[in-house]
């Protein structure tokens, strides 16, 4: 009887799980062995006996969580097949941040492939996303809608640049989630050619040295602090850049800056509404997942049998790919968030 | 964005102005953005940009309809959809949707403000809607928006009309009650306006023999204000529950008669109203109420709200809902401005006024005689009794107007205010909740509420409105997420939430009134609801019953016989 793609791989309250492999990926809660994609909060947990991951991914993970994250550790390179009670597992990038992976899941000739979060645009600080074709592919749908179409970072950059030279009594806050975007941003800011210092919310220090670690060259980075000696020489930022968490931005940290612009950049930026709901007047649409026209031109390369949909607008790729004959399964996992966006 | 390289009279500077205003939250910034733009543009541009920014623009045959058409040629019509319930603004939308055409990008420059405008002006009803689409293959995705944004009208980009005028007046010294003295009388693009504005040209005159004039607006009373005002000072009228209108009366170069009704804001809305017009029979500006009247009563607002919002109207609506002026003041009578005189002597003017007029679709607002400001408080918690008689429940409140106040455009402190009635309050249960749009799009911002009614099975709740505001948005946040946490069904963008005598959140609603109404399940509709306070502590089954809210409705009216 061939074997049906549920008996390799199918949706438990934990996470997506084998069970020939006994092993999870992306597990929501603590479970024996878990094949965690990349280190953002929502896939990358505590608590597991086991976890495999890319050495980056581990990096990131122990970085963030501690070295006690898991008991035992699982470091596998990009392409190297390893074998889970006689599945096959390989790790190959996907794109979205430093270590990011897909996890090829092959048995008896069936493959499945789970893309993790990714995206398909230039990313001078990770490996780029490698489509492997499959039989079922896993994707993540975070901007499946047709309107959410990213532009080109640079471009978003140049306007971070432009207002900076229009406006240079305003400190520019950018608003960057502190695993991966912010790097992201100032490595595309570096690219424009500006060598002076950025400064950096203390939440970023250790990623950011963590990526300068892994050859991610990240320029002159300094504290976003105001000692007493800088307030007297009226030093409070004016025309400088200033990259923090965007939550940092609400709080009364924001204050201390001159006349502050408020920046952020984000793939939600795309609806102005959203921008202006938030109070940012200088939106940068710059995102570490795969807008609409990635998706799919990422399943029409996969060209899978089956597409199953973890989390995101489902519904609008569910129907994209209906209407493009690729039978679509939303699986509705819960518990992922948008954190790396 | 605008200014420095590009070329400011070109669609993509106004698009990038009109960006750069919804995502400015201060006014002073918003002010500098508009006259930056208003400076750096040359004519006829800057003047089509001033008109799309006070809503003067007005494309008849471009219809949000005309647009979805269009898209759902390019665009699944489920896809769009969904994409458009996600993103909540139809022009955002479609701007973000819009394939690239075929033919790969397109090479034509991007075109002025101006040609846009022709364009659109010129079109016929069948030319349109190719002119649209070849405008959206034309534009990146920030021009199409904004020309959409033109075309449907209504920019809602958190700039009025007012505060476009108030960036016009800045960019000279000249006051903002002038421009919107002559607005009226000004023609597109507005040139001999920019040219006085800079002190490049005399005041434009305001040729039309029926111009608006700027109306003068009452400040809200406040908890303490009756302390320090002298009762003495003032005289009080009923503030009738329609809406504020003028009407003028005059005549042409030519003899020929103009008359004209226009909204607080200057609107011309003439047309829908030629019950109105016909009573116009005198040359002069009255300022009053526009209410429906039937056999002598004025009828629920929600009468004439089916006259409201027409450019034209039907001879059945005119039967059925009867429009009616009720008179406040007098601004001008024959040749003369009346404006700078007292608010007592106009009065005698304008009772003298509508004592000549024939018509009795224009009646006099009556004076409410009070010796002290208890006298006048037990008026307006009882205005039947008062003098208002069967007319009470259109009665707001009142007006207080110094008997020496000037008619002053604006809202001035000090000469007039606004005492309206308290509302009405009631304790209901949330039972759904619906995603807002634009600002709100990603938050539970709508609340469908009901209160009890006895069944056969016992207890049931029965939606009696529906309230998007009254409360902050700390409290808006907390309200999304006892919705996200209490939802048990969902049909799109709509939540049911958890609503029954164990479980559920009380909401006590203010509203200004009750009327009666078929297409509720409750046979009730409330006016204005608001969210008074979110009461987390009460009880759902201590909530009010609908035999309570029932008792609410207005008596049937006196006077109104037979209806049809």
């Amino acid at each position: 009887m061939p074997i049906r793609p549920a008996d390799l791989l199918h949706p438990t309250p934990a996470g997506l799980y084998c069970p020939p492999g006994d092993f999870f990926v992306d597990p929501v809660r603590g479970v024996e062995r878990a094949v965690v994609t990349h280190g953002h909060s929502d896939h990358a947990r505590p608590g597991h006996a086991k976890a495999l991951a890319t050495p980056e991914t581990l990096a990131i993970m122990a970085s963030r969580m501690g070295a006690g994250h898991a008991k035992k550790a699982q470091a596998v390179a990009y392409g190297e097949c390893i074998s889970i009670n006689g599945v096959d597992v390989t790790l190959v990038p996907a794109g979205h941040v430093l270590g990011s992976a897909q996890v090829v899941i092959e048995w008896k000739g069936l493959r499945i492939v789970v893309s993790g979060d990714y995206k398909r645009a230039h990313d001078p600080t990770c490996a780029t996303f490698e489509p492997v074709k499959a039989d079922v592919f896993v994707t993540e749908a975070t901007f499946a809608l047709p309107v959410f179409r990213h532009p080109h970072a640079a471009e978003e950059i140049a306007k971070l640049m432009t207002s900076l030279k229009r406006f240079p009594e305003r400190t520019h806050l950018v608003g960057a989630y502190s695993l991966g975007k912010a790097q992201r941003v100032i490595k595309l800011i570096r690219e424009t050619g500006y060598d002076e210092p950025i400064f950096i919310h203390g939440a970023l220090k250790a990623l950011c040295e963590l990526y300068e670690a892994h050859g991610v060259a990240l320029g002159d980075l300094r504290p976003a602090t105001i000692n007493d000696k800088a307030r007297a020489a009226k030093n409070d930022f004016a025309g400088k850049i200033v990259v923090g968490p965007p939550s940092a931005f609400s709080d009364t940290w924001a204050r201390r800056f001159a006349d502050p612009l408020s920046s952020f950049a984000s793939g939600w930026m795309r609806i102005r509404q959203r921008a202006k709901q938030r109070g940012v007047e200088l939106p940068l649409v710059i995102s570490d997942h795969a807008d609409w026209d990635e998706l799919i031109a990422t399943i029409r390369e996969v060209d899978p049998q089956e597409v199953w949909i973890t989390h995101g607008r489902d519904d609008a790729l569910a129907r994209w790919s209906e209407l493009n004959g690729y039978a679509a399964k939303p699986l509705a996992l819960v518990g992922y968030e948008d954190e790396g966006d | 964005m605008a200014g420095g390289e590009e070329n400011c009279n070109l669609m993509r500077a106004f698009a990038n102005l009109i960006e750069r205003l919804i995502l400015t939250p201060q006014r002073n910034g918003k002010l500098r953005l508009m006259q930056a733009y208003f400076r750096e543009t040359p004519d006829p541009d800057r003047g089509y940009a001033l008109a799309a920014l006070t809503g003067s623009l007005d494309f008849r045959h471009a219809k949000p309809g005309l647009v979805r058409a269009l898209v759902e040629e390019r665009v699944d019509p489920l896809l769009f959809r969904l994409s458009y319930d996600y993103v909540g603004d139809l022009s955002e939308t479609v701007s973000l949707i819009w394939p690239a055409p075929e033919h790969g990008p397109a090479n034509d420059p991007d075109p002025p403000l101006g040609e846009v405008v022709g364009q659109l002006d010129a079109a016929t009803r069948a030319t349109l809607p190719s002119i649209v689409a070849g405008m959206l293959d034309r534009l990146d995705e920030t021009g199409r928006w904004a020309f959409l944004k033109l075309i449907t009208g209504g920019l809602r980009i958190g700039v009025s009309a007012r505060l476009a005028k108030t960036a016009l007046a800045g960019l000279g010294d000249v006051p903002l009650s002038d421009i919107e003295e002559i607005w009226h009388g000004q023609k597109l693009p507005y040139e001999a306006l920019f040219d006085w504005v800079l002190g490049e040209g005399p005041r434009p005159q305001n040729d039309d023999p029926a111009p608006f004039r700027p109306v003068m607006l009452a400040q809200p009373l406040g908890d303490t204000d009756l302390e320090t005002l002298n009762a003495d000072d003032f005289a009080a009228e009923w503030k009738w529950d329609g809406i504020r209108v003028q009407a003028v009366g005059a005549t042409d170069s030519q003899d020929r008669p103009v008359r004209r009704l226009y909204s607080r804001t200057g609107d011309d809305i003439s047309g829908a109203f030629p019950d109105i017009l016909e009573a116009l029979d005198f040359d002069g500006a009255i300022d009053g109420e526009l209410l429906v009247v039937r056999e002598g009563a004025v009828q629920p607002f929600n009468s004439l709200q089916q006259r409201l919002n027409r450019k034209t109207v039907t001879g059945k609506m005119l039967k059925a809902f009867p429009a009616h002026i009720r008179a406040y003041d007098l601004l001008v009578a024959g040749d003369e401005d009346l404006r700078a005189l007292p608010f007592a002597e106009r009065r005698k003017r304008l009772e003298h006024f509508i004592g000549q007029i024939e018509s009795d679709r224009i009646d006099l607002s009556p004076d409410v005689p009070f010796n002290d400001w208890d006298a006048l408080a037990a008026a307006r918690a009882d205005p039947a009794s008062a003098g208002a008689a069967h007319d009470a429940d259109a009665v707001e409140g009142v007006m207080l107007k110094r008997h020496d106040s000037t008619y002053e455009a604006g809202r001035p402190k000090g000469p007039w205010f606004k005492w309206k009635r308290d509302p009405f309050n009631v304790d209901a249960v949330l039972m759904y909740a619906q995603r807002g749009h634009g600002k709100r799009s990603s938050l539970y911002s709508d609340y469908t509420f009901g209160v009890w009614r006895e069944s056969e099975d016992g207890p049931e709740l029965v939606p009696v409105g529906k309230a998007y505001s009254g409360f902050t948005d700390e409290e808006l946040k907390r309200l999304d997420k006892f919705v996200r946490d209490h939802t048990v069904d969902r049909f799109g963008p709509v939540r049911a939430v958890r609503a029954d005598a164990e479980t559920g959140l009380v909401l006590e609603v203010a509203f200004e009134g009750l009327n009666e109404s078929t297409r509720h399940k409750s046979g009730i509709a409330m006016r204005f609801p608001r969210i008074a306070r979110i009461r987390w502590d009460k009880p759902t089954r201590e909530a009010d019953t609908l035999d309570n809210l029932v008792r609410l409705l207005p008596q049937r009216k006196t006077g109104v016989t037979q209806a049809g």
